[in-house]
């Protein structure tokens, strides 16, 4: 699969949405915050939305160019589009939304059989319900299959899980792998959440303001985010202004207030970064004793505990605020609490250097 | 009841059920239109098509009556090429029940499809659904409620149309006498029984009407 958005100019209420990007992950996230222009970008690919300047195409299909006048209308399109509201016509019952878009069984062009659709998305036992009776979770498998079933090339999904709570997400998240790898159809994906769209996507685009700030596979981009402003928003805990004070042998050694770091040095001979540190990356011990491998030793006092789910979020005073990451059995443990010290852990490739 | 008075009954009921059905076509188009479209001069044509709720009957049928007399812009037109007269026929019975219903319609179905979901017939659009299949498959039907409401309403303000009518149509006995003029003519000349008979057939009509459509409504709910 190929998608290309070439020249994409879109003016929205307070931005303007522009991308030039090449897409050919087989799922693809595109990954921002609210109102960054995601659901415009949809519809725009989609063919609901009239750009001033735009070229789509997908695989060997010119589906809109504006500069040749050239419009592909949104019905002879082939692109699936399940919108966060899902969409499902409310006059008609399940059955009728499922055959609304359907290939007869001869079309050329349909892809997958209405049972196959069915068995895999577990639909059985809805399909003579009206689409008022259905839970949130059967709504959206609904919405999925009712995509699916008009053989589409491309799946556009606008914030999939985000209606859904944690426990929900979690059997949804199966279903959309196994579309992923049942039916092979490339996937565009809109999402806000970071465990969405690392469950997910293959490939991620960070969108912002309607702005591509990077693009790339998704470990490496919530990895090694190429700005401040993607480490902001792909969820890295920790992000203080540092100054790197020393390079030697791809080795800096950075300084955030009185603190002294190592972390490995940017390509870029930069003096001025933005330090990153994911929660996760940050280990927690109680005596300073004992070797290890760690070059980041830092002694910290506990500022504060906040639970979150099976986690707790320490903040950390390590002469800047350092958050770590760690479960609820380990912080009973270290018996950790609000004013104690503890040594923080930081292994130098956790550090992540991001040019200011 | 006499079989005069039965004609005039059926004359005016089946002119106003015509009336209705002849504008649905065009005030569902125009409602749906003035909902999902935005194009130059919405606001005239807005304003131009709610003029007859507003202005005198009367008014509007001496508009109606100068347009399409023999020496109006259309009547002249339809005499002297067509041979085809309305004025002071059943078609101007037609006419002016007609445009006197039509703002009902558009006002009561351009709510109805304002209150469809857009993002429903998109979806539909990526489901394959070109414009006619989207309009008759989702936003009809989720609209019919208010369309329905729309149709009663003009059927119901064209069985009791006056002003207008007597304007362009007349009062011709056998050929242009509705329910409304006949009772107006009745009590003018004394003939209280008989204008008395046609109220109770008003006030029946009326209430069918009306219970017609609750009727449809709950069954609308019912079946939601």
């Amino acid at each position: 699969m190929s998608l290309l958005l070439k020249n994409i100019s879109l003016p929205l209420e307070a931005f303007t949405l522009e991308m030039d990007v090449e897409i050919r992950g087989r799922v693809t996230a595109v990954f921002g915050p609210s109102g960054a222009g995601k659901t415009s970008l949809l519809d725009l690919i989609a063919g609901l939305h009239h750009a001033p300047s735009a070229f789509i195409q997908l695989d060997d299909r010119v589906l809109t160019d504006t500069v040749k006048g050239f419009f592909v209308p949104t019905h002879q399109r082939g692109i699936g589009y399940v919108p966060q509201d899902l969409a499902l016509f409310p006059h008609l019952s399940v059955r009728q939304n499922l055959l609304y878009g359907r290939k007869p069984a001869g079309a050329a062009d349909r892809l997958f059989s209405f049972d196959h659709v069915i068995e895999i998305l577990e639909i059985q036992p809805l399909v003579s319900r009206g689409v008022t009776e259905l839970s949130g979770g059967e709504k959206q498998r609904v919405a999925l299959a009712r995509a699916l079933l008009a053989s589409p090339r491309l799946l556009l999904l606008d914030e999939p899980l985000a209606s859904l709570d944690a426990p929900l997400k979690a059997k949804i998240i199966p279903y959309l792998t196994r579309i992923r790898d049942e039916f092979h159809i490339p996937m565009l994906c809109v999402t806000h959440d970071r465990s969405e769209a690392l469950a997910l996507a293959d490939e991620i685009i960070v969108l912002v303001n309607g702005q591509v700030l990077q693009t790339g596979p998704v470990l490496d981009v919530f990895n090694r985010p190429a700005s401040a402003d993607v480490a902001a928003i792909a969820g890295v805990e920790t992000l203080q202004a540092g100054v790197i004070t020393n390079s030697h042998e791809g080795l800096a050694t950075v300084k955030i207030h009185d603190t002294i770091l190592t972390a490995l040095a940017p390509a870029t001979g930069a003096r001025e970064v933005f330090v990153c540190i994911r929660g996760e990356d940050v280990i927690l011990q109680r005596d300073a004793a004992g070797a290890s491998s760690v070059r980041n030793r830092l002694p910290a006092r506990v500022a504060a505990l906040r639970p979150e789910g099976a986690l707790v979020r320490v903040e950390l005073d390590a002469g800047f605020p350092l958050f770590a990451l760690v479960t609820r059995p380990a912080c009973a443990e270290l018996a950790l609490r609000e004013g104690e010290p503890v040594t923080a852990l930081i292994k130098t490739p956790a550090i992540h250097l991001v040019p200011r | 009841m006499t079989l005069e008075e039965w004609q005039i009954v059926w004359f005016t009921a089946w002119v106003s059920a015509l009336s209705t059905l002849v504008i649905l076509p065009f005030g569902l188009a125009l409602a749906w239109a003035l909902a999902r479209r935005d194009w130059p001069g919405k606001s005239i044509v807005e304003t131009l098509v709610s003029l007859p709720l507003v202005m005198p009957p009367v008014a509007t049928g001496l508009i109606l009556l100068k347009l399409f007399g023999r020496r109006g812009a259309i009547g002249g037109f339809l005499h002297d090429r067509l041979n085809f007269d309305v004025i002071f026929t059943w078609r101007a019975v037609l006419l002016a029940l007609s445009v006197m219903s039509l703002p009902l319609l558009v006002r009561s179905a351009r709510v109805a499809f304002e209150e469809v979901n857009p993002r429903l017939e998109q979806i539909a659009r990526t489901l394959g659904s070109g414009g006619w299949r989207v309009f008759f498959t989702i936003t009809a039907p989720l609209a019919a409620r208010g369309i329905v409401a729309g149709m009663i309403l003009a059927f119901a303000r064209a069985l009791g149309e006056f002003g207008a009518t007597i304007m362009v149509a007349g009062n011709i006995p056998g050929k242009t006498s509705t329910l409304s003029l006949t009772i107006f003519q009745d009590v003018q000349i004394g003939q209280d029984s008989s204008a008395f008979r046609l109220l109770g057939v008003s006030v029946v009509l009326a209430f069918v009407a009306v219970w017609f459509s609750e009727f449809l409504l709950r069954r609308k709910r019912k079946t939601k």
